[in-house]
């Protein structure tokens, strides 16, 4: 009764956002405020009715309804909780329920936390949002239904993919949501901009929270992923230039262009066109990566539910969004004048540097993950693109954005001398190729990624605190520490977010040029070296999991005679999906991680095991993690709080 | 005997479905150099039954063969381009993570290049252009100097 009811919300829904995509959008037009006040509460119903389906399809997992085809193909009886509920969105129907829930609680927000915007903007956002949403809920209705019955329902489910029964994974997808989805708001107020032919510095403060919280949660997500692939997949891997998670960069890398070039906007009214069209194309790439993700037309180790058909529908909702918001581009681009004037160097031309850095390295990654697609249909050529092109091609953009990154958070507005910034950062470029020297003469011999690696990150790291005792100003000692704590908290977020883009450039340069590996066969009760560590393999034993049969090995790390860690690396086995897992036994330290790996037993005795030493591990994921802190502080901000060209002054901050 | 029955069944599956490591170490070179270039070389080349893996990280059977291939093919003196054209002569480009620089191939390879440089040119102009107007456009319009002027009199 419960599921049928959430079908049926699911279709009222459908409905209520058919009412929301047409009648504010004609009330703005005509100018009638009736008409245009119809969203807000459109939004906020849209809103509750999936709620009320999500919660109903959560509800038919949680007490394992095996009528429900969708449940008894992902989940059993003694999965454990967690992933009975994190099993709604771990296949295909659910992850969509879930996108379109989000998608409809942005609405809401903007309905909810609009209350700043002008009403003919607020209407038309709310049009262009429940249009997205009357898009992806005919593709939920008529070709991803997950309220489908069984006729005959089995005793028991299918269970989930073992490999995505994980707390990391448990988590990923929403974040991931919330970021894809969360980039529709940028593309709504775009549209809707354009639909007025109106773009001024009030609109780029407005898109800008936006934007912001979508890329935080997006950067939460994708790390979570690299994460979940470091400790679960079983080799230390961390990033694999895999389509999906292509997907997931692309968009990212965008929004980054996008929160850059909409600072333009707000501050001098510059870069318009730009801007809309960044904003448009962030959520373009959004829907390239459901499209690539959900029709399995690269193929990738995340296509455990794609359907080529259902592919071609996102692709026709791709297009007809594209299309339709590039057309309305095509036409009202060119009324959009610029009012801020600026020299060639300047706080405005940096930022225009790094949108076309941030701009091709993305169209990088995109023409590399649909190259071999091209190759196929155009010469017939079958072909792969892997990590050696990506790392060619892509990491020069990056090296080149950090090198730039420091001196051009520097420079002032309209006008500017390159050695003025140049001069407060003579210390930071000092002590970066010192740490950089020092590296290279101490690793001797080893490859060069290191050393450079560690000077581009301190570079960036020393530039951006540089660039907080630069705008403290005047003082001495504590006088200038206070000030520097009383900073805007979104000069704080921008050196926060810099600073973890360089924590992360040298962890991955480190991780990749100083990581230890060791595999070799190992019988109970012997050790072996590793790094200046001594592991032993002191015990291999069966262990009984509540849905999977495991083997536990018993692994002690020392160093001399301290002991380091015990670890209990696993392999487990899922009887019902039949599917073995690897769980990685990890001592996760700050300056390394100790990552060990049981393998199979061998003919003649003994284990083979699979060790390694991974430098600075955690710094990639705190770097991120840096960059989403970053955000959050710039969002907190008192300037979103009163915003500008407010009608009422309505205390507002549209995030989460 | 249902029972008994089960379990062997539960432990044929097991059986079966043994995660193998990537590399096994039965694989491993003696010469420390030799495996060094396998690895290389493994890390460029695709499992062909995976998903977007390299044979170097991949479980399966096949990618084990291709493994062994590798390092034959090392032993037996070859060069690394040679071992490498020997892999790709036999499975196809498929297997190459690495796309080669041929043909259409070029367009790839060309891309990011080339449209930073079309960026960099366009960039270019428009910064020019607004520099231009920086120069051509006093900061203020001549009422407003005028109402400057007032104030100031004032």
């Amino acid at each position: 009764m419960i599921v049928e009811l959430g079908h049926f919300a699911l279709i009222l829904a459908f409905a209520v956002a058919l009412v929301q995509s047409v009648v504010p959008l004609i009330g703005a037009q005509k100018r009638w405020a009736g008409w245009m006040a119809v969203g807000e509460p459109a939004a906020t119903v849209q809103f509750l009715l999936i709620g009320f389906s999500f919660a109903a399809l959560t509800y038919a997992f949680v007490t394992s309804d095996f009528s429900l085809r969708l449940v008894v193909m992902n989940s059993h009886t003694l999965k454990p909780m967690l992933y009975k509920v994190s099993g709604v969105w771990g296949n295909h129907e659910g992850s969509l329920l879930l996108w379109v829930l989000i998608l409809a609680l942005f609405g809401a927000c903007a309905a909810w936390f609009g209350g700043n915007l002008p009403a003919g903007l607020r209407a038309r956002v709310l049009a262009v949002q429940g249009m997205i949403g009357v898009a992806f809920l005919a593709f939920l209705l008529f070709t991803s239904n997950p309220f489908v019955r069984m006729a005959e329902p089995p005793f028991n489910g299918e269970d989930l993919n073992p490999l995505l029964q994980d707390p990391g994974l448990a988590f990923h997808p929403p974040f991931l949501y919330l970021g894809y989805v969360g980039l529709s708001m940028a593309f709504s107020f775009a549209v809707a901009a354009l639909i007025e032919g109106r773009v001024d510095a009030a609109w780029g403060r407005w898109v800008r929270p936006w934007t912001l919280a979508a890329w935080i949660f997006l950067t939460i997500g994708i790390a979570m992923g690299s994460w979940w692939a470091y400790y679960e997949l079983g080799w230390g891997g961390f990033w694999f230039w895999d389509p999906v998670e292509n997907a997931s960069f692309m968009p990212w890398l965008i929004a980054i262009a996008l929160l850059h070039s909409a600072i333009v906007v707000e501050k001098r009214e510059a870069l318009k066109a730009w801007t809309i069209l960044l904003a448009i194309l962030a959520f373009g790439f959004s829907l390239i990566g459901t499209f690539i993700v959900r029709s399995g037309v690269l193929t990738s180790v995340h296509a455990f539910a794609n359907d080529p058909e259902r592919g071609v529908f996102i692709l026709a909702i791709l297009a007809v969004f594209m299309g339709g918001a590039l057309t309305l581009f095509a036409f009202r681009a060119g009324s959009m004048e610029a009012k801020g004037v600026f020299s060639m160097v300047s706080r405005e031309s940096a930022l225009v540097l790094n949108n076309l850095l941030l701009a091709v390295a993305c169209f990088v990654v995109f023409i590399g993950t649909i190259w071999p697609l091209i190759a196929d249909l155009l010469w017939d050529r079958k072909l792969s693109v892997g990590e050696p092109f990506f790392n060619a091609a892509f990491t020069p953009f990056m090296i080149a954005l950090a090198v730039v990154l420091p001196l051009g958070a520097l420079l002032p507005w309209k006008r500017a001398k390159a050695g003025w910034a140049m001069r407060n950062l003579w210390g930071a470029l000092a002590l970066a190729l010192a740490l950089g020297a020092l590296a290279f003469a101490l690793q001797s011999g080893r490859s060069p990624l290191g050393p450079i690696g560690l000077m581009l990150g301190a570079w960036v790291v020393f530039g951006a605190t540089t660039e907080l005792w630069v705008r403290a100003g005047r003082g001495r000692g504590l006088e200038r520490l206070g000030r520097i704590a009383r900073l805007p908290r979104a000069d704080w977020g921008k050196a926060t977010s810099h600073a973890g883009l360089g924590v992360t450039i040298f962890a991955v340069a480190a991780i990749n040029a100083w990581a230890i590996e060791d595999i070799r066969v190992v019988q109970e009760g012997e050790s072996f070296p590793l790094g200046g560590f001594s592991v032993t393999l002191t015990d291999v034993h069966e262990v009984q999991g509540p849905n999977y049969l495991s083997t536990m090995a018993e692994m002690t790390v020392m160093r001399g005679d301290r002991v380091v860690a015990t670890l209990f690396p696993e392999k487990r086995i899922y009887p019902v999906a039949a599917m073995p897992t690897t769980e990685a036994g990890i001592d996760f330290g700050l300056l390394r991680d100790i990552y060990l790996v049981i393998g199979d037993p061998q003919t003649d005795g003994g284990w083979a095991v699979r060790s390694y030493i991974k430098p600075f591990a955690n710094w990639i994921w705190a770097g991120a993690l840096m960059m989403a802190l970053g955000g959050f502080l710039s969002l907190s901000d008192r300037r979103y709080r009163i915003a500008a060209g407010a009608r009422r002054m309505a205390a507002a901050v549209p995030a989460e | 005997m249902r029972l008994m029955r089960a379990r062997l069944t539960l432990a044929l599956c097991v059986a079966l479905a043994m995660p193998a490591l990537a590399v096994q170490p039965d694989e491993v070179l003696a010469d420390p150099a030799l495996e060094a270039r396998a690895r290389e070389l493994s890390r460029g080349l695709r499992c062909l039954v995976c998903r977007n893996e390299t044979i170097d990280d991949s479980n399966a059977d096949l990618a084990r063969d291709l493994r062994l291939l590798v390092r034959e093919r090392l032993l037996a003196g070859d060069t690394d381009a040679a071992a490498m054209a020997f892999i790709v002569d036999r499975y196809g480009e498929y297997v190459l993570l690495n796309p080669t620089t041929g043909g259409a191939n070029l367009i790839l390879w060309l891309a990011g290049p080339g449209l930073l440089l079309a960026g960099l040119g366009i960039s270019g102009l428009y910064l020019r252009g607004r520099r231009g107007t920086a120069e051509a456009d006093p900061l203020l319009s001549s009422d407003e100097k005028a109402r400057l002027a007032e104030i100031l009199k004032e």
